[in-house]
């Protein structure tokens, strides 16, 4: 079998530990998304996807031997999630590579191969049924195969007294579960998944691009494609990925080999946007005003900039164009949850940096962002 | 075995009455029977006679829909039978699950369930990575395309209310930390934002919304995750969501053709 040496695995958990080790992770998935992006047609083409394919499986079978690895990623319920890093991976990959076709195409005056095969038309028996009919004895399969290797878990049964450590929501919900490190759960758990919702549905009466419509295609929409792979690939998946298979005890970062110490320790020095203010001196050092209203202004005072400024700023800049196809009411309310989406790296930005805790903090009221 | 009047068994069963009272049409090996293949079966006529081509492609619907539905055929049938085994009360609902495992030889029910799940969350979630990719939510398919997150929200919850069910440390903790948060649900949640606004309005010493009347306790029928949750998760997970989702894919997939198909370029 092989298994990467010792040297090697220290080193990487050494990288990927702590709270440097989870800055470390997101801002390599982002880089990696963005460089994906940029050179998007050198890295889909066929050769390199086989070798990011190789790569990757040959990383998952040199770890697995591990014994912290396995522990992990070899529990039953994590399968799937390998599962999904490695689809989501061909799926982008496939899609990115049509883009890139039908952008090429469209560039040198050809019809896109959506629009060379629409020409004809085919019946649905065989042609259909048959596609139909095999894809599900593909999956029967592979479903009788699973369920026969992979027996499903039961843990020990329900008992109040022993909390789990980590206790973690069911995984899909891991990417809302990792929001509550940088907002309060009314945030992370009820408005950012109430937007969630909202926002996609939304999303066809915000687009006012006719222009790709039924074919793959970048060129005739960068901005669409990239804010919702941004918002699907990072700020879902990966967030996924790393709630699952490396945020341990204490929801402390571990590093992918290493072992989950519940004894491990974080230190927290988060600070309040009101104590920078008034406390640590920038710009004034007074000392912590009476009353909430006045002690958390400066926070107000910042939200209010970015959500009422942003989209006036916005609106001069890079969505100039989306203001005049949209109109004034459909812009501000696009803007507002654009302006959420990009709240959530922005404030693990300024947590990174400046450890910043909150924006504003009225626990008084319940009202922390 | 070769004059027209001996051509195999096959052929002759096609020639019954019992066949051709349930097939209303030839062998469809040409256009017209072709078509009627799909006409005459409550099933197929999902479909259109004819698609676009690039419509059936693998490379550009991945067939992520029709495997997210698949999944939930899977779903149904296994989890009616599990339900023959299943009792949703504290006191059996663990020990029914071990009795699952130990009694009936080559069970495989529950393993096929929860795989399932799994996979029509992932599958449901490249569906419609597929669809905003190819741009397929443009009109004339918004509003189908609000139908499919409704769709999404409604696989999400399913597999949310089955994480419950087998009532052990694994299922009973991610409830309580996933539903703990509805706790702050502005207004609703007892450490809600403006949770005591309604007070004064019942005079002093009252409260509107507490742990006994907020968001969270509509969702676990109680101040904790027990007995009264299994049931209403229960419930939920078998009857109400399945429901809901059954008539949201029936819309969905009328849409699909209503709006012409499976998407391609106008
Ligand atoms: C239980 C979940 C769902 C099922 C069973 C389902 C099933 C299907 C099927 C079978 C199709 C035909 C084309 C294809 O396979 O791609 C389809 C198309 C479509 N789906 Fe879904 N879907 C589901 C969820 C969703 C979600 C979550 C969305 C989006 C948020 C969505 C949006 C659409 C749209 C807009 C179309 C038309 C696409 C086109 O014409 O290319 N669906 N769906």
């Amino acid at each position: 079998m092989i298994e990467f040496p010792d040297a090697f695995k220290h080193a990487v958990n050494s990288v990927f530990t702590g709270t440097r080790g989870a800055i470390t992770y997101l801002s390599l998935s982002v880089l990696v998304f963005a460089v994906f992006i940029r050179w998007r047609a050198f890295f889909t083409r066929t050769w390199v996807g086989v070798v990011a394919l190789a790569a990757a499986s040959f990383f998952l079978v040199a770890s697995y031997p591990d014994h912290n690895f396995f522990e992990i990623a070899g529990k039953p319920d994590n399968v799937p999630i390998m599962g999904l890093i490695f689809l989501v991976g061909f799926f982008t990959w496939l899609a990115f590579r049509r883009m890139v076709e039908n952008d090429r195409r469209v560039a040198g005056g050809r019809p896109t191969l959506e629009e060379e095969e629409s020409r004809d038309k085919v019946l649905v028996w065989p042609d259909l049924v048959y596609i139909e009919f095999i894809a599900l004895i593909l999956c029967t399969v592979l479903f009788i195969a699973w369920s026969v290797g992979i027996g499903a878990p039961l843990e020990q049964p329900a008992n109040f007294t022993k909390t789990p450590n980590p206790s973690k929501a069911p995984w899909y919900f891991l990417g809302l579960q990792e929001m509550l490190v940088y907002f309060d759960p009314w945030l992370a758990g009820v408005v950012f998944p109430g937007l969630i919702i909202v926002g996609l549905m939304a999303i066809p009466y915000f687009d006012p691009n006719p222009r790709g419509n039924g074919y793959y295609s970048f060129r005739e929409r960068p901005f669409a494609i990239v804010v919702f792979c941004f918002g699907f690939i990072i700020m879902w998946v990966v967030l996924i990925v790393m709630g699952t298979f490396l945020r341990g005890p204490n929801w402390n970062f571990f590093g992918p080999y290493e072992y989950w110490d519940p004894h491990k320790l974080e230190p927290l020095l988060n600070v309040n946007l009101s104590e920078y203010f008034w406390v640590k001196g920038y710009p004034l050092s007074v000392g912590l005003p009476e009353g909430y209203l006045l002690r958390e202004a400066p926070g107000f005072a910042l939200l209010a900039a970015y959500f009422v400024l942003g989209p006036l700023v916005l609106a001069r800049t890079f969505f100039r164009r989306m203001l005049e196809q949209m109109g004034m009411a459909r812009y501000q309310v696009m803007c507002f949850l654009f302006l959420m989406m990009t709240l959530l790296p922005l404030k693990m930005t300024l947590r990174w940096s400046i450890n910043l805790k909150y924006f504003i903090a009225i626990p008084e009221k319940f009202f922390n962002i | 075995m070769t004059g027209p009047e001996h051509r195999g068994i096959l052929h002759y069963l096609r020639a019954t009455q019992v066949w051709r009272s349930i097939f209303r049409h030839a062998f469809p090996d040409d256009p017209r029977n072709r078509a009627l293949a799909i006409l005459s079966n409550v099933f197929l006529h999902l479909h259109p006679i004819k698609v676009r081509k690039s419509g059936v492609r693998l490379s550009y619907t991945w067939c992520m829909g029709g495997l997210t539905f698949f999944i939930f055929l899977v779903e149904t049938i296994t989890g009616i039978l599990l339900m023959f085994y299943y009792r949703p009360t504290a006191e059996f609902a663990y020990t029914d699950i071990v009795a699952l495992r130990e009694h009936v030889p080559l069970g495989v029910m529950r393993e096929l369930h929860r795989w399932g799940a799994h996979a029509m969350v992932i599958t449901v979630w490249l569906h419609m990575f597929r669809v905003f990719l190819t741009g397929s939510y443009k009109p004339p398919r918004e509003f189908n395309w609000n139908i499919g997150v409704i769709l999404l929200v409604c696989t999400l919850m399913l597999s949310f209310t089955g994480y419950l069910l087998p009532w052990d440390q694994l299922a009973m903790w991610a409830i309580t930390v996933g539903s703990n948060m509805a706790r702050a649900t502005p207004l609703l949640g007892y450490e809600g934002q403006g949770q005591d606004l309604l007070d004064p309005l019942l005079g002093p010493g009252f409260e509107v919304v507490h742990d006994g009347s907020d968001a969270r306790f509509a969702l676990l029928a109680g101040r904790f995750v027990g007995e009264a949750a299994i049931l209403r998760f229960y419930v939920l997970h078998c009857i109400f969501i399945p429901f809901i989702a059954v008539i949201l894919m029936s819309v969905h997939f009328w849409r699909v053709r209503k709006d012409g198909g499976v998407s391609g370029p106008l």
